[in-house]
């Protein structure tokens, strides 16, 4: 095969790009997971939660301490049980529950600015619980060599890893679409849409309404720990810096922009905001050199200008909420694509 | 007739001020009975207390012959009792229809692992009940705006929209709070309409609190007059109105 030297930077280029955009995509699948978390809690039910970061974060070291080998010598963790991914990813949604429950039930009574400091709060010091407390998970170090799922089958079959990753986030994401999906669209969900918009009324029509801002919180709670789960074994590591507050607010960005209450919304979302934060970078060069030598304070202040934006030009975010919240009642039965963007929808049933 | 709610000796301070200070009444089973008095007589409070939204400091209420002070207004509205507001309350950013379809109990849609695991089951639910909304919302000739947002109705279907809210829990009681209030008189004809049919038909015993006299004295069978926190007569509306307490109350004693 004769290759003049000529093309060889755009065979290469392209070649980064693809491995570029396999590697995007699988982060914006677990990104989409942890919107759809918190769409949950805030787009259906209202609940502030500035900390994201801790359900992400539990969810990536209980998954990481489950499956690792145990500690070697210099490393010191609880657990290293080197038990099944699967079984990892299962133990993190049930430590996202109790954590939920640990945060909920003293905190869903308290008003919303208190609930978004408390969860502020609650993050912060479990980062630093993280980062300080020996024989916990190694401390600053991080935890190393986290068992990457399908790794070695996918080397027998000659597959690449990165497209095997893929799948399996995009699979995930999936699945944690249906599931919310079903449980969002329907009177569960018409139950937290109620408590959005009055509380005091839902109470007064004989719903619990404390029970459901728990149920919803646990949730979505579940749902950002399993996103944490699959990040810890896709980067193979996890360590304390990585989970700083801004990430809450990332997430938060996603959710806005994408559309608060809409599903579709949260993932389209993650990818838009997935955009700017990961793509800013690539154009550095192209920048002038007095952005491009700040590219990553750029990029921050990108997505604060965003959130503004959108708060005030399209505060219902890309895909705005369904009118009808129950999916049996909306027009032409289950199946059905809009655009609400490009046209007005009528809503039947 | 019966008893159907009995508050004897209710209680209710903001600070020092007794918004409510040991009002005693009755309400009939099948009667429309109106809670009347001047602003601030702390008609609305009472109100609060039944329903749940507040908690009295002292006294007893009780319904159907059962204690329900101080309980939550979920699990009053368990028993049958149910309330409008005074200043509509509608759920503004979801649909007139699912307004009214959030209402009734025992939906199994409403449980997580029924709404993942028997996903039939909920829609034959969802359609019985979206059937009943509709009719209900026919009854307050809101039909016509069965998907419109709640929150772009107007004052008048607010209003409308709150008693067709009550009618969807089957109650036996409704505490109606001023249902002619920012409604026009003929619509406020209509609504008198319907509370007495639905008296009738449906066996549902109203509290309503009005100031509109007019409207009380053809509406009620009988009147709770409150002042300054208690209740200074009871009776029916003829006696009642021509109570000369009754009319110091509300014009003030220099028409004496």
């Amino acid at each position: 095969m004769d290759i003049y030297a000529g093309e060889l930077p755009a065979l290469i280029a392209l070649a980064g790009g693809l491995n570029w955009t396999v590697g995007f995509l699988t982060t914006v699948a677990i990104l989409g997971i942890l919107v759809l978390g918190l769409n949950i809690q805030w787009g259906y039910t209202g609940t502030i939660n500035f900390g994201v970061v801790a359900f992400f974060m539990v969810g990536a070291y209980t998954s990481a301490v489950l499956t690792l080998d145990p500690p070697r010598e210099f490393e010191s963790y609880v657990g290293g049980l080197e038990l099944p991914v699967p079984v990892g990813w299962l133990g993190a949604m049930l430590a996202g529950a109790v954590l939920a429950l640990a945060v909920g039930l003293p905190t869903l009574r308290l008003r919303d600015d208190f609930l978004a400091i408390a969860t502020i709060g609650i993050a912060t010091i479990l980062r630093s619980i993280a980062n300080t407390q020996e024989g916990l998970v190694n401390r600053a170090r991080g935890l190393n060599g986290i068992p990457r799922p399908l790794q070695q089958q996918a080397s027998d079959a000659g597959l690449d890893y990165d497209w095997v990753l893929l799948a399996i986030a995009a699979l995930v994401l999936l699945a944690v679409y249906l599931v919310v999906h079903h449980a969002t669209a329907s009177p569960w969900g018409r139950v937290l849409r109620a408590i959005r918009e009055n509380e005091e009324t839902a109470r007064s029509v004989g719903k619990p309404t404390a029970n459901y801002r728990v149920q919803s919180f646990v949730l979505g709670g579940v749902v950002m720990a399993l996103a944490g789960a699959i990040w810890a074994h896709r980067t193979g590591t996890v360590a304390p810096d990585a989970f700083d507050n801004f990430f809450t607010f990332l997430v938060w960005t996603m959710l806005i922009v994408g559309g608060s209450g809409n599903n579709r919304g949260a993932v389209l979302g993650a990818l838009a905001v997935g955009l700017v934060w990961f793509g800013i970078p690539l154009v550095q060069e192209d920048l002038p050199d007095a952005l491009g030598t700040r590219v990553f304070q750029v990029r921050q202040m990108l997505i604060g200008l965003m959130i503004v934006l959108f708060l005030l030009l399209r505060p219902q975010g890309l895909l705005p909420e369904e009118k009808t919240v129950s999916r049996h009642l909306r027009a032409g039965g289950r199946r059905q694509t809009r655009w609400p963007l490009f046209t007005r929808r009528r809503p039947g049933g | 007739m019966s008893t159907l709610l009995e508050v004897s000796g209710l209680v209710k301070r903001f600070g020092g001020h007794h918004a409510v200070d040991g009002a005693t009444f009755a309400v009939a089973e099948g009667s429309i009975t109106g809670l009347i008095g001047p602003n601030g007589a702390g008609k609305t409070t009472c109100f609060n207390c039944i329903a749940g939204s507040l908690s009295p400091d002292d006294g007893r209420i009780s319904f159907a012959g059962e204690e329900i002070t101080g309980l939550p207004p979920n699990a009053i509205f368990r028993r049958g009792l149910t309330r409008t507001f005074q200043i509509p309350q509608e759920f503004a950013a979801m649909s007139v229809l699912e307004n009214l379809m959030l209402v009734p109990l025992g939906q199994a849609g409403e449980n997580l692992w029924e709404s993942w695991l028997r996903p039939r089951r909920v829609a034959v639910q969802e359609r019985e009940i979206a059937e009943r909304a509709r009719a209900t919302l026919a009854l307050v000739e809101l039909d016509g705006q069965a998907q419109q947002y709640a929150g772009n109705l107007s004052g008048g279907q607010r209003k409308l929209l709150e008693l067709a809210r009550a009618l969807m829990s089957e109650p036996r009681l409704i505490l109606v709070d001023e249902p002619s209030a920012g409604v026009n008189p003929t619509l406020t004809l209509r609504l008198l309409e319907l509370i007495r049919s639905l008296c009738e038909s449906r066996d549902i015993t109203f509290l309503v609190i009005a100031h509109d006299m007019d409207l009380i004295a053809r509406l009620c069978e009988s009147l709770v007059v409150m002042t300054g926190g208690r209740v200074l007569t009871e009776g029916d509306p003829r006696s009642v109105l021509e109570d000369r307490r009754v009319q110091e109350a509300y014009l003030g004693s220099q028409y004496r």
